[in-house]
């Protein structure tokens, strides 16, 4: 880790997609040992920026100098010797394979006939030096999302790549996590032998980490600050314009009331026979926002499909208005329980099919949809019309195909759906997930809105922002379990993200039984 | 019920001898379909291909008098399907397990066609390596008479899984079978890697495939294979995915297949249709052991469609 990080200048790069100027004449200079952050909502141009940096666009127009030399950049291999590597946000691992192995794969040059024994040696020298260490012979699939994210960021170092662009890298980890990588970060850009482009959304992390920012907007370069003498308002301002979301909603008191889910010694396996969603229990009343927080991968998904119906609990009850749930459209009916499933494109909507009959899914076989054995289009539309206008959900028309929706007016659309009606339990799982500012804003208002008109809500959601800023209680769920509970009020974000992490499935009694 | 000095000795040197014989197709089409499937792909097709090397080897060995010949161009056969195969996978949003039904209706179809003149004239067999000359009894020594084909296979089994473990080849396969997406990454074409592999794979199934016609039960005809080719598919999940388990589920396969004759060797033909049917049952029943409702299946290549 001795030679130093390449100079990379950015001058005017263009690209254009059809009509959509994605990048606008931006200009960027990263200095050796730099650890600049590039802030923007979606859709900024951050991500056309670095891709054409690595090769996988070709920009329209401008430069990119590294060292002070010109350099056509036509390909991903052409940056191969440069200097410049890049990490994913979704990691590029091969999961059944060991961290070496994983290693060796990422080499240009792999050798025809693998020598273990003197990989191994290169390894550990290797290890020694770094900024993390990993158990080489360990499995990536035991990993934790955060030692997965120090391997994709070892194997750039490992390639002697010394300008590493992150791309959203904390969005799977929790805080301890992030501050742990992006602290060795720090250190080694303060050293000068490192440089880190970091791409990112979060304030927390521009203002905790980097030295130097700039803010995009519409493929526009709208400013740059040295971290130390700006602060996050300003930085907001930039970001968003005239158009800043709305910070904090109104939100009215609850009422104590009996709880309307309520779930106890909750068993269920996930799709590989692990035991995913292990003795877990938590309670929902009427106006109440539940979240749960927590890294993905702990029981979420699992908790949520026992509650959906898709999945069958091995043990243990869930109970809704006091009836056993079973996730039959019946119950869902009486009960009026409603589902707000992560990426709702896949789980929620059916993309082939227009938006009026995806906001009839709910209802169809109910007058006025229903008529006899008929459906009648006629009274899906006058619904359809109603919502699209209600809920602001820019599409075409209502005959227009789901899939051809940008993603928050997807996600618009499924929750016009699920919350027309009389709601008394909302489950929502990340449903802001991909949405830029405004659009999850707007999401979350309206979850709130469901909240003052006295439906329970179980949200959760990985990012933990949004259980914080929504929740009247918090609970953490590790290892499929509910392992803390805290008031949102007085939730410590440290504390919540020292529990994310607890892996420890050792038979300790329940913080939290409450089972009636 | 058992007769003679030899009774129940002779079973079961009849069973192992017969399990040898029998699963030697077995055995190169599961370690071709184990390369095809670590990949990343499923090759239903094999019993095509298996059919048409077993057409090919039997008709060149016929023309050319050279059995290893024959194997070869079983071989050369089978490679030409599996890259038609891979090849039309390769194109965009082409399904590989339609395209292996299609390659196996194909490949049989296309033998017993070019296959007609082959039919009556015998062609030269591939010699055996008696290892049954210590005894005086024929049974012993024709169950003892086993196919280098059968060594090469074994050992094939343990090269290809160190192959898998420790060459750049078997990890640059691993990693198009197991995450693809990590493989364009690197820049590499998933695609070049999944036709090489399941070319490979066509080419050890049209060498299972010149094992029977060349050596056991040695003749051409229509009816010469049983479904080994299909079988082997089952074979290669049994044995998730390892050359070596391969072997070994191979000779439980060739077992169960070679329970009825040996029976019926010694006198006991009752329930003989029963037995043959023995490989079968055997495969529905590991089928149903290893696998399990709640579970995706363990060690499964994950770009397999079958684990997605």
């Amino acid at each position: 880790m001795t030679d130093t990080p390449p100079f990379v200048e950015i001058v005017s790069l263009s690209k254009r997609f059809g009509s959509v100027q994605a990048l606008d004449t931006v200009s960027e200079r990263f200095p050796p040992g730099c650890f600049h952050a590039l802030l923007g909502e979606n859709g900024a141009g951050k991500s056309t920026l670095v891709k054409c940096l690595m090769g996988f666009y070709k920009a329209d127009d401008g430069n990119i100098l590294i060292d002070g030399r010109e350099r056509r950049i036509d390909g991903p291999q052409s940056v191969q010797g440069l200097g410049l590597g890049m990490v994913y946000q979704h990691f590029t691992l091969v999961e059944p394979m060991t961290v070496a192995e994983n290693l060796v794969l990422a080499r240009p040059e792999i050798p025809a006939v693998i020598d273990w024994g003197a990989e191994r040696a290169d390894i550990a020298r290797f290890m020694d030096d770094a900024p993390f260490t990993l158990d080489p012979d360990a499995p990536v699939s035991s990993l934790a999302a955060g030692e997965k994210q120090k391997l994709e960021i070892l194997k750039q170092l490992w390639l002697g790549r010394r300008f590493l662009i992150l791309d959203e890298p904390t969005s799977v980890l929790t805080p301890a996590e992030a501050d742990e990588v992006l602290g060795q970060m720090q250190r080694l850009t303060d050293a000068g032998t490192l440089s880190v482009l970091l791409i990112t959304h979060k304030f927390r992390e521009v203002m905790t980490y980097a030295r130097t920012v700039s803010v995009l907007r519409g493929g526009r370069h709208v400013g740059s600050a040295v971290v130390a003498e700006t602060d996050e308002g300003h930085l907001a301002e930039i970001m968003f314009g005239a158009s800043a979301p709305r910070a904090d909603i109104a939100r009215a008191e609850r009422a104590d009331a009996a709880p309307y889910l309520q779930i106890a010694g909750l068993r269920a396996r996930g799709n590989r026979g692990e035991l995913s969603v292990h003795d877990a229990a938590l309670e929902v009343s009427p106006g109440e926002i539940v979240g749960v927080a927590g890294v993905s991968g702990n029981g979420q998904k699992e908790l949520v499909e026992v509650l959906a119906g898709q999945r069958s609990a091995e043990a243990g009850t869930v109970r809704v208005a006091r009836q056993p749930w079973t996730g039959a459209r019946s119950e869902i009916r009486a009960r009026g329980v409603r589902l707000l499933a992560e990426e709702p494109l896949a789980n929620s909507g059916v993309r082939k099919m227009s938006v009026m009959e995806n906001l009839a899914l709910r209802d169809y076989d109910e007058a006025p949809l229903a008529r006899g054995i008929l459906v009648s289009r006629g009274a899906m539309r006058r619904k359809a019309r109603d919502l699209i206008a209600r809920y602001n959900i820019r599409t075409p028309g209502p005959d227009a195909a789901l899939e051809t929706l940008s993603g928050g007016n997807v996600q618009r659309t499924v929750l016009a759906r699920e919350l027309a009606g009389s709601v008394k339990l909302l489950v929502a799982q990340n449903p802001c997930f991909g949405l830029d500012a405004s659009a999850a804003a707007e999401i979350r208002s309206q979850l709130i809105e469901a909240h003052n008109c006295g439906a329970a809500i179980l949200l959760i959601s990985e990012d933990l922002d949004e259980v914080l800023q929504l929740s009247d209680r918090v609970l953490v769920m590790s290892s499929g379990r509910i392992v803390y509970e805290t008031p949102g009020a007085r939730a410590d974000r440290y504390e919540i993200g020292r529990h994310m992490t607890e892996h420890d499935i050792s038979e300790t009694p329940e913080p939290e039984a409450r089972t009636a | 019920m058992m007769e003679g000095t030899l009774g129940s000795w002779g079973v079961l040197i009849a069973v192992l001898g017969g399990a040898v014989r029998v699963s030697t197709p077995y055995l190169f089409v599961a370690l071709g379909e184990t390369l095809t499937e670590r990949a990343g792909r499923v090759n239903l097709g094999l019993e095509g291909t298996l059919v048409l090397g077993a057409m090919a080897g039997f008709a060149v060995s016929f023309l050319t008098g050279s059995p290893w010949l024959g194997v070869l161009a079983g071989g050369v056969a089978g490679t030409g399907l599996g890259a038609l195969h891979a090849l039309i996978c390769n194109l965009p949003r082409v399904n590989d397990i339609a395209v292996g039904i299609a390659l196996f209706v194909f490949g049989t179809g296309l033998a017993f066609y070019l296959g007609k003149d082959y039919i009556h004239p015998r062609a030269e067999m591939l010699p055996g390596i008696p290892l049954g000359t210590w005894s005086d009894s024929l049974a012993i020594q024709s169950a003892l008479e086993i196919s280098p084909l059968f060594f090469i296979g074994a050992a094939l089994a343990v090269g290809l899984r160190w192959a898998l473990f420790n060459t750049r080849w078997g990890l640059l396969l691993r990693m198009a079978g197991d995450n693809a997406e990590a493989g364009r990454a690197l820049g590499l074409s998933v695609n070049r890697i999944r036709l090489f592999a399941t070319a490979a794979g066509g080419f050890l199934s049209g060498i299972g495939g010149a094992f029977l016609s060349l050596y056991y039960p040695g003749s051409w005809n229509e009816g010469l294979s049983s479904g080994q080719g299909l079988m082997a598919v089952a074979l290669v999940i049994f044995a998730r995915w390892d050359p070596v388990r391969c072997f070994w589920a191979s000779l439980v396969f060739g077992g169960a297949t070679a329970l009825g004759p040996a029976l019926q060797t010694v006198g006991i033909t009752s329930g003989y249709y029963l037995y043959n049917a023995a490989p079968y049952i055997v495969t529905l029943a590991l089928l149903v052991w290893v696998s399990n409702p709640r579970e995706a299946l363990q060690g499964a290549p994950r770009e397999l469609s079958i684990s997605r």
